[in-house]
């Protein structure tokens, strides 16, 4: 028996869990199909300007609430403008959206939760009551009290979805944390002479990298959504910005003239959130292949 | 039952941090607005004197902390403040408008229990079946669901095309029950499709957990009827777990209404507080989300009061 053994170490299972890329792209076409749907997804975000057929704000009064035709495939607007340009231009919208909340999250939360799993006794307490306050509220309830007091708009709206959702990351961080801080080997490694930035970097990091990637995932899809909720509610995008929150609103308005609007912007919502949540899955199972029966 | 009350006072001791905090999250929103709160809630058009007055009510001038004492004095009291555009007292625009609210919530948790539960149990006994990967799926496409999106297709189909139920507004349930229920139906399925995909999700993994356990295959071994161990073993056992999924799902539920009020039109507490934070109506914000907080938490205190009378092993914990 080996050292590490005696020590407690766990068994070095980087090489083990380091997922065969391809092996599991070929066992699992939903992760593939939602890795590539993303992808196209970020090239039509990058290259909206190039793609796009029309100006998504220019308005154009003579072709008003178009049916789709051949130069307008998903037909015109209330104020004439091409709704497929403006649901190509409301992809990078969207994602920049998830991927600010989401960034928020991580930079709030997971310090945090480090730093209350480290500390622990009456601080730990103190801010676990604090978490479990903030994750009384109804989530999109905070985010709308949050956005409406820093101001409305697209940052903002994402600022405040990235709040609310820093105590889920902070609550996980601090579990893992409390867990991998008593065990055997971290003790070992401090009687080594290890310093607490050591522990945290080499030994508490890695261990809650992995519950921390599949839920960050996961709230990629809830940011979305949240992202579309608060768009509709017209205190995400403002206009004349595209995004498909707010295109839907704006269909729901014309809703006995052109009904057919209402489709494109809710699918796109829906494909996408079905994306995110379809790639946490497999990330889970992936590292964790006991959870495929759940 | 002589320790509930001992039970309830317990929690409630419990609580009582977490409440703490929440009002004073909801008390240091005014604190994020950018410039001087006074300059903010005396509204555009004030006069220096009303600045002046209305540094001097909410003691602006004072430190934080004591601020915070002042406000949760008054709001301990039922004073909620005034709304900046109507000045009308945001208790009672909450009271008016959180009955809309609750009704299409609690029929929504109705319909969500009824169809998510079963769906869930349905998918456990049956893993890695057909009706499990479909129950699977759809709830996969139900957490996915934009649930305003699923609102506007509701509104189309039944009301414009078929012209079963009424698209808009609300009526009071306690003056005319049917029509507010005809009015509540729509909105009410639009937010309970993602509650029963949750519903179905979890309720499906911790039932497939109870039922592969130790004594479960023992159960099995001694001949017992499948129908039998999950009656009496499986369902007895997740029904506390249940009990606590349902509870979270509250938060979904009030979280979804916001946005659902807005495709119906409903004069709820939802369409309060986004009109209020676009308007920067900062005190019926402020009151709104404090309601909702709060019954957030009495809610869970009920949930866990009630898990603990049903498994009186988790009352230890």
């Amino acid at each position: 028996m080996s050292v590490d053994g005696v020590l407690g170490v766990p068994p070095r299972t980087t090489a083990t869990r380091r997922v065969n890329f391809w092996r599991w792209v070929r066992s699992d076409l939903r992760a593939v199909l939602s890795l590539g749907y993303l992808f196209i997804l970020i090239f039509v975000s990058v290259f909206a300007w190039k793609i796009a057929p029309y100006s998504p704000i220019e308005q154009n009064v003579t072709e008003l609430l178009m049916e789709p035709t051949w130069s307008h495939w998903l037909g015109t607007d209330d104020l004439g403008r091409d709704v497929l340009s403006r649901l190509i231009w409301g992809a990078p919208n969207s994602l920049y959206a998830a991927f600010l909340a989401v960034t928020v999250a991580i930079v709030l939360g997971v310090p945090l939760g480090l730093l209350i799993g480290f500390l622990g006794g009456w601080f730990d307490e103190l801010m676990s009551r604090f978490i479990d306050a903030l994750l009384s509220f109804p989530p999109i309830v905070l985010a709308i009290a949050v956005t409406g007091a820093l101001g409305i708009g697209l940052t903002n709206a994402m600022l405040s979805v990235g709040f609310v959702f820093a105590p889920v990351l902070a609550r996980i961080v601090r579990a893992q944390t409390l867990v991998v801080k008593s065990a055997l080997y971290v003790d070992a490694a401090r009687g080594f002479g290890a310093g607490t930035g050591h522990i945290i970097w080499r030994h508490i990091l890695p261990n809650a990298i992995q519950p921390v990637i599949v839920q960050v995932t996961l709230m990629l899809a809830i940011a979305l959504l949240a992202e579309a909720s608060l768009s509709f509610l017209s205190l995400g995008v403002q206009p004349p910005q595209a995004s498909w929150g707010g295109m839907l609103a704006r269909a729901y308005n014309y809703i006995e003239l052109a009904p057919a609007q209402m489709y494109a912007p809710g699918f796109a919502i829906l494909l996408t959130a079905l994306a995110f949540n379809a790639l946490g899955e497999s990330i889970l199972v992936a590292l964790d292949p006991t959870m495929k029966r759940r | 039952m002589s320790r509930l009350p001992f039970l309830i006072g317990s929690r409630l001791w419990q609580l009582l941090p977490i409440i703490v905090f929440a009002t004073f999250v909801v008390f240091s929103l005014l604190q994020l607005v950018p410039g001087d709160p006074a300059l903010v809630l005396a509204g555009d058009y004030a006069s220096r004197e009303r600045i002046e007055e209305i540094r001097q009510l909410y003691g602006f001038d004072k430190p934080f902390v004591v601020q915070y004492g002042a406000w949760l004095w008054h709001v301990v009291q039922g004073d909620l403040g005034k709304s900046l555009l109507s000045s009308a007292p945001v208790y009672d625009l909450i009271l008016q408008r959180m009955p809309n609210t609750l009704l299409i919530a609690t029929y929504a948790l109705l319909i969500a229990s009824l169809i998510g539960i079963p769906l869930g149990v349905l998918a456990a006994t049956k893993v890695g079946s057909r009706i499990d990967s479909f129950v699977t799926s759809v709830a996969s496409l139900g957490v996915a669901l934009p649930s305003f999106w699923l609102a506007i297709l509701l509104v189309v189909t039944f009301s414009m095309d078929l012209h079963w139920l009424p698209a808009t507004g609300a009526r009071p349930f306690s003056v005319e029950p049917g029509r507010a229920i005809a009015h509540a139906t729509l909105p009410a399925i639009a937010l309970a499709v993602g509650v029963i995909a949750e519903l179905a999700r979890q309720v499906r993994s911790a039932l497939i957990e109870v039922l592969g356990s130790q004594y479960v295959r023992t159960l099995r071994a001694k001949g017992l009827s499948p129908i039998s161990v999950l009656w009496k073993h499986g369902l007895r056992n997740v029904s506390v777990t249940m009990l606590t999924i349902l509870g979270l799902q509250v938060n979904r539920l009030f979280s979804g209404a916001v946005v659902i009020e807005a495709v119906f039109a409903i004069p709820g507490a939802g369409q309060l507080v986004a009109y209020s934070a676009i308007n920067k109506d900062y005190p019926v914000v402020q009151g709104v989300v404090l309601v909702f907080v709060v019954m957030v938490i009495l809610i869970n205190l009920i949930v866990d009061v009630l898990s603990a009378l049903l498994d009186p092993r988790a009352a230890e914990s």
